[in-house]
């Protein structure tokens, strides 16, 4: 582990009572680093709370913001639930996936986009929404999204999962 | 008709409620400064169970009896404060977080202080990263003027008080998976009894409320419990926020008191229906509620009435279908969803879960049967009631609901090969 690493391993368990509650909190900070969970992270996880790099896998297979594969560099989530779905999200997806030419769970062959249907982000009332990097927009219709694109490609890079 | 004035949501969208200044100037940090200078511990409990207070995260919990359920033994104890909101067709928790962060704060402190919490813990749902940002902002700005950390405005009272965020999972929102999940583990929840109150975080006494709870429990305490207890039904009172969706003019929250009918909400406050629609069915309390129907508009919004319909207020998301909606459609989206965030530790979760959203994706694609039918109507008495938390009961109440009331709408489903309303859900334009 480097020592900025465990650095920031140590902050993180001074907040809990126990080190394994800094787990989760630890592996969003290499996240945001890596782009991914990384084999790596996992491991120095393990180290840094005392549990076995299994168990982390274990642990990080769990939650859907935890990625154990790389992905793209624009990560793309568009609802998909109940209120969304009746104000035209599944005219958004086929549009965005026509768009980007990738499908649901996919990154796009150069790295750069991410595209996933997730489950509600509690923004119905200005449905349908989606999320770029953690980031909410609103009422996209598919004029919307293509001025969202243009705007995140000219973006200057940064984290796809912030962890703070 | 005059609206209900807002509490809770007093100021939101006029004022920026996230500066501490115009927080203090407009009532802010009283209800903390009465409870720390001027109460008991037990006395703010005394108000909060006298306010008949139940939980707004979805069970309905008295607020003031959970606290009393703490054993008083001197062991440390910790207030977790729910911020995972995420059940389908509910956005008040992080419109509460993005605008009115103080708010929390302050009621985060008056409840900690009543059950003797030096140590809290908020549970921000992980796709709230601008939430939590604010949040922390605010937490920073509370602490700056005292009202957090040590001596808290130079009374005994200290708390400490902790953001963890979550990583995605719907699950977590239920209580005890919230705590494993704080503790570094799977979402999974844990077999009732011990409850929290007993063996909760990190195996020590906890309790765990929602953050709309927790900005009312500022506002008992500001005006007294009868001021609450006197604001909608005797046994479901004061105001709630409800998360108004789908196929309304003026989709958003809204503040009400609770009793109101279900026509008041959608016509008064939500705007009424887009132009030339009629209302098919809306859902009261979320995905996990069943739907109601245009006979049942009158229904009163509150706990019991809603449960004496056999659905529930849950979290307050109110959806709303009209006669665009399919009703396979709608079933399929929410069928699907549990299927994706049951966490997987009980059977007829886990698989019927997949079984039913298997079978209702079949019928939407017009590839299912009057055997896919007949299947659907048994299950519910194999899946519900059958599993550790409430997640595996909230995946037939919809269905069955649409189900009993639209069956010829599955039915032309399988005659059609497809979807004979040829649905293009369509918004506001």
């Amino acid at each position: 582990m480097t020592p900025e690493r465990l650095a920031r391993g140590q902050e993180l368990i001074a907040r809990y009572p126990q080190p394994q509650s800094a787990l989760i909190p630890f592996l969003q900070y290499c996240q945001e680093q890596d782009g991914y969970v990384t084999l790596q992270a996992m491991k120095d996880a393990g180290e840094l709370v005392g549990v076995t790099p299994g168990e982390v896998e274990s642990i990080a297979s769990f939650y859907t913001l935890l990625f154990k594969e790389r992905v793209g560099k624009h990560i793309i989530q568009v609802c998909r639930t109940l209120s969304c779905s009746l104000r035209g999200a599944d005219e958004l997806q086929s549009y965005i996936k026509r768009k980007l030419g990738i499908g649901h769970l996919e990154t796009s062959a150069d790295g750069r986009f991410y595209y996933e249907e997730v489950e509600c982000l509690a923004a119905c009332d200005r449905a349908p929404c989606l999320q770029h990097n953690l980031e909410f927009h609103y009422d996209v219709t598919p004029a919307a999204f293509d001025q969202l694109l243009e705007a995140w490609q000219t973006q200057p890079p940064q984290p796809a999962m912030p962890a703070e | 008709m005059a609206l209900f004035e807002p509490v809770i949501m007093k100021g939101i969208g006029e004022i920026d409620l996230t500066d501490i200044d115009v927080y203090e100037r407009n009532g802010g940090f009283a209800g903390l400064r009465k409870a720390l200078r001027e109460m008991t511990p037990d006395s703010v409990t005394a108000e909060v169970t006298n306010s008949n207070l139940r939980g707004r995260g979805g069970a309905g919990f008295p607020t003031g009896r959970k606290w009393g359920f703490l054993p008083k033994d001197g062991r440390q104890r910790y207030l977790v404060v729910n911020c995972d909101e995420a059940e389908p067709g509910t956005f008040k928790d992080r419109m509460l977080l993005e605008y009115t962060p103080l708010q929390i704060i302050e009621g985060i402190v008056i409840s900690a202080y009543a059950i003797g919490a030096k140590q809290a813990y908020i549970y921000i749902r992980g796709e709230f990263l601008n939430g939590s940002r604010i949040f922390r902002n605010a937490l920073a700005a509370a602490s700056s003027r005292h009202y957090l950390g040590e001596r808290i405005l130079d009374t005994d009272f200290s708390l400490d008080l902790v953001v963890h965020r979550g990583a995605g999972a719907y699950i977590c929102g239920e209580e005890t998976a919230q705590l494993e999940s704080i503790e570094g583990k799977r979402g999974e929840p844990r077999l009732k009894p011990p409850f929290p109150a007993i063996a909760g975080l990190y195996g020590l006494p906890t309790v765990v409320n929602n953050v709309e709870t927790l900005c009312y429990v500022k506002h008992i305490i500001e005006r007294g419990a009868q001021w609450f207890a006197k604001i909608g039904p005797e046994k479901s009172p004061g105001p709630k926020i409800m998360s108004v969706s789908g196929h309304v003019k003026k989709p958003g929250n809204y503040e009400i008191p609770l009793g109101i009918p279900a026509r008041e909400l959608i016509e008064e406050y939500a705007g009424g229906l887009l132009p030339g629609r009629t209302l098919k069915a809306f859902q009261p309390g979320g995905a996990s509620s069943a739907a109601l129907f245009v006979e049942d508009l009158d229904v009163a919004i509150d706990f019991d009435s809603l449960g004496a319909k056999r659905t529930m207020l849950g979290s307050g998301g109110f959806v709303v279908m009209d006669d665009t909606a399919c009703m396979v459609n709608c079933a399929r989206t929410l069928t699907r969803f549990f299927e994706h965030e049951s966490c997987g530790q009980c059977t007829p979760c886990r698989e019927g879960g997949q079984w039913v959203a298997r079978m209702v994706a079949r019928l939407e694609a017009g590839e299912g049967s009057e055997e896919d039918l007949r299947v659907l109507d048994t299950i519910n008495s194999t899946i519900t009631g059958t599993n550790l938390c409430p997640l595996g009961d909230s995946i037939m109440p919809f269905l069955a609901s649409v189900l009993k009331r639209f069956p010829e709408e599955f039915a032309a489903h399988i005659a059609h090969g497809g979807c004979p309303l040829k649905q293009t859900p369509v918004g506001a334009a």
